[in-house]
């Protein structure tokens, strides 16, 4: 997986969990937080998805990682591509 | 020691908050399960069918209502966490709705889901006092959603901007009427929560009632994997060292569970566990409900869709020496809701709440409390109508009415389990929902947020918050 597909990958958990936001000019390396209306309950969802959907944990302390799209895709990819050679 | 069935988390009740809370956590991968005494669910937002017909128990209108588009508030929050698509709710937006105060009405203030008609409702009729009403309303969208001053006193906040006691009278009428525990005052926090809800949200209604939102709560819990016994009331708590260890059921049954969240009430959930209730001064309500072969316009009432009234120089929100309070009350047409084109009930409904008090109709015998009853519903109707546009003909909302239903204190007592019929739950809220057991949590009226969406929001913040653990806002 490419950090590229990993955006995307979060982004489509975004547009589920949060259908009234328009995510077309979301700015990779900006706090999701200042461009959308997102609050902590929504992370919550965002980590519950990852999980579900992909197998992926985050540990509470590793949160922050999720800050902005560039931040989870450095932080996420490679948690992707170790499950992937697993499997 | 037992072999009864296992669960991460028990709820106790299947209201909108237990429901919202069950969804939340059944969708987190938990596994959860509603406990619920009565046969149908709802709690004290249910519904009923009487003779053919089918009721909502508590529902005026849903407040905290916002348009398509509007972000940021209790509303949208309650769809994106239980994933609930807006049109399933399928909500209405209300006609119009007032404050008429004074023995016929003299005073109204006139306000809709545009704040702007309350701010011009004010500026004309209390010039004075517009630049504090504005301050107000400031004060109150900066505020959390889940309220700002807990605990503070919600007239002496108001009289600090506003010092005309018949403004602040006819503001906090409808507030409290929807939502105060709280005799003659409101919490503060409370008051910025329903200050929010009513006046800049506003109301709205399913065509076919509240029936609609619980169908759309339990369709989403069952699709998450959640359980839901019904017919199925828990008990007793069985309480060792500081934590709630088991569930007794009404059949016998013992059941266990990781965590506990009560959506029952905060003195109701302590005398299952054992301890001894510490019910304070609640408020009682009464409400009429009249059945008409026509809608409300054809009598001349299409205009508002629900109307706050108070004939007396002051507005008193107490529990009333007699069995009623007819001074004061709300009229409510659920007719009067914009349903779209061609689209509207089939028949009419005339809705009126009073304040009543619970010891003087408890315990009456059975023949005095249905002769009481009739004659209070008279007496109800009679004050609500001086508020209300005159009828050509004296009779003719007599002539209308083809079934009748009120429900008083202990209607409301019998049917939810809510002590002494307190619809708003205790004076003093719970907002973390902590209780003497570390596992046992409350969600729901005592917890603090009410209404419809606040009861919603009250079970998602305490699945959120207790079990889920939401992560620091830092990120």
């Amino acid at each position: 997986m490419t950090n590229d597909e990993c955006k995307k990958v979060v982004l489509d958990i975004i547009a589920d969990i949060a259908p009234d936001e328009d995510l077309t000019k979301v700015k990779p390396d900006v706090r999701l937080r200042d461009q959308l209306q997102l609050d902590s309950m929504d992370f919550l969802d965002i980590v519950m998805e990852l999980r579900k959907r992909h197998g992926i944990e985050v540990p509470e302390a590793d949160y922050i990682r999720l800050a902005s799209l560039d931040s989870s895709a450095e932080y996420l990819t490679p948690k992707f591509n170790a499950l992937a050679a697993k499997s | 020691m037992n072999s009864g069935a296992q669960y991460d988390v028990a709820i106790i009740g299947a209201g909108l908050s237990g429901l919202a809370a069950g969804i939340r956590l059944a969708h987190f991968g938990k596994r959860v399960c509603i406990f619920e005494r009565h046969n149908a669910v709802g709690g004290l937002n249910g519904f009923y069918s009487l003779d053919g017909r089918k009721y909502d128990v508590g529902l005026h209108a849903v407040t905290n209502y916002v348009p398509p588009g509007v972000k940021g508030t209790p509303l949208g929050k309650i769809l994106r966490q239980l994933r609930i698509e807006r049109e399933q709710f399928a909500l209405c937006p209300q006609k119009g709705s007032r404050v008429s105060f004074g023995p016929g009405g003299e005073s109204t203030l006139r306000f809709s889901n545009e704040f702007a008609l309350l701010e011009s409702e004010v500026e004309s009729r209390f010039p004075k006092q517009a630049g504090g009403f504005r301050r107000i309303a400031g004060f109150v969208r900066e505020a959390p959603l889940t309220g700002a001053g807990s605990g503070a006193s919600a007239r002496g906040f108001i009289r600090e901007s506003v010092d005309d006691p018949l403004l602040e009278d006819m503001l906090l009428c409808p507030l409290m009427f929807y939502g105060s525990a709280r005799e003659d005052d409101m919490d503060l926090g409370q008051f910025t929560v329903m200050f929010r809800a009513l006046y800049l949200e506003g109301f709205a209604r399913p065509l076919e009632g509240v029936r609609v939102m619980m169908r759309a709560l339990l369709e989403k819990y069952r699709e998450a994997g959640g359980e839901r016994r019904m017919k199925c009331g828990v008990k007793r708590i069985v309480a060792r060292e500081g934590r709630a260890a088991a569930l007794v059921l009404d059949s016998g049954e013992e059941i266990t569970a990781g965590h506990v969240i009560s959506s029952i009430g905060a003195a109701e959930t302590a005398a299952l566990a054992g301890e001894a209730p510490r019910v304070g001064r609640t408020l009682g309500y009464v409400e009429t409900i009249s059945v008409l072969d026509r809608p409300p316009s054809a009598l001349g009432w299409g205009g508002d869709t629900i109307v706050f009234f108070n004939d007396s120089e002051r507005f008193t929100y107490r529990n009333p020496a007699e069995q009623v309070d007819v001074r004061s009350g709300v009229i409510c047409f659920p007719n009067n809701f914009d349903y779209g084109p061609g689209r509207g009930l089939k028949e009419g409904f005339f809705r009126v709440t009073c304040l009543a008090n619970y010891d003087l109709w408890a315990g009456l015998p059975e023949e005095r409390y249905r002769v009481d009853k009739a004659r209070w519903f008279g007496e109800i109707q009679e004050s609500a109508k001086r508020f209300l546009p005159k009828l050509e003909d004296g009779n003719s909302l007599l002539r209308a009415t083809v079934a009748r239903d009120m429900f008083t204190p202990t209607t409301v007592e019998k049917y939810t389990g809510h002590f002494r019929g307190a619809i708003y739950g205790a004076p003093e809220k719970n907002p973390e929902g902590r209780t003497a057991l570390s596992n046992l949590y409350l969600c729901g009226t005592d917890q603090g947020m009410l209404g419809i969406v606040g009861a919603m929001l009250s079970g998602i913040s305490m699945a959120n918050q207790h079990i889920l653990q939401a992560p620091a806002p830092a990120i």
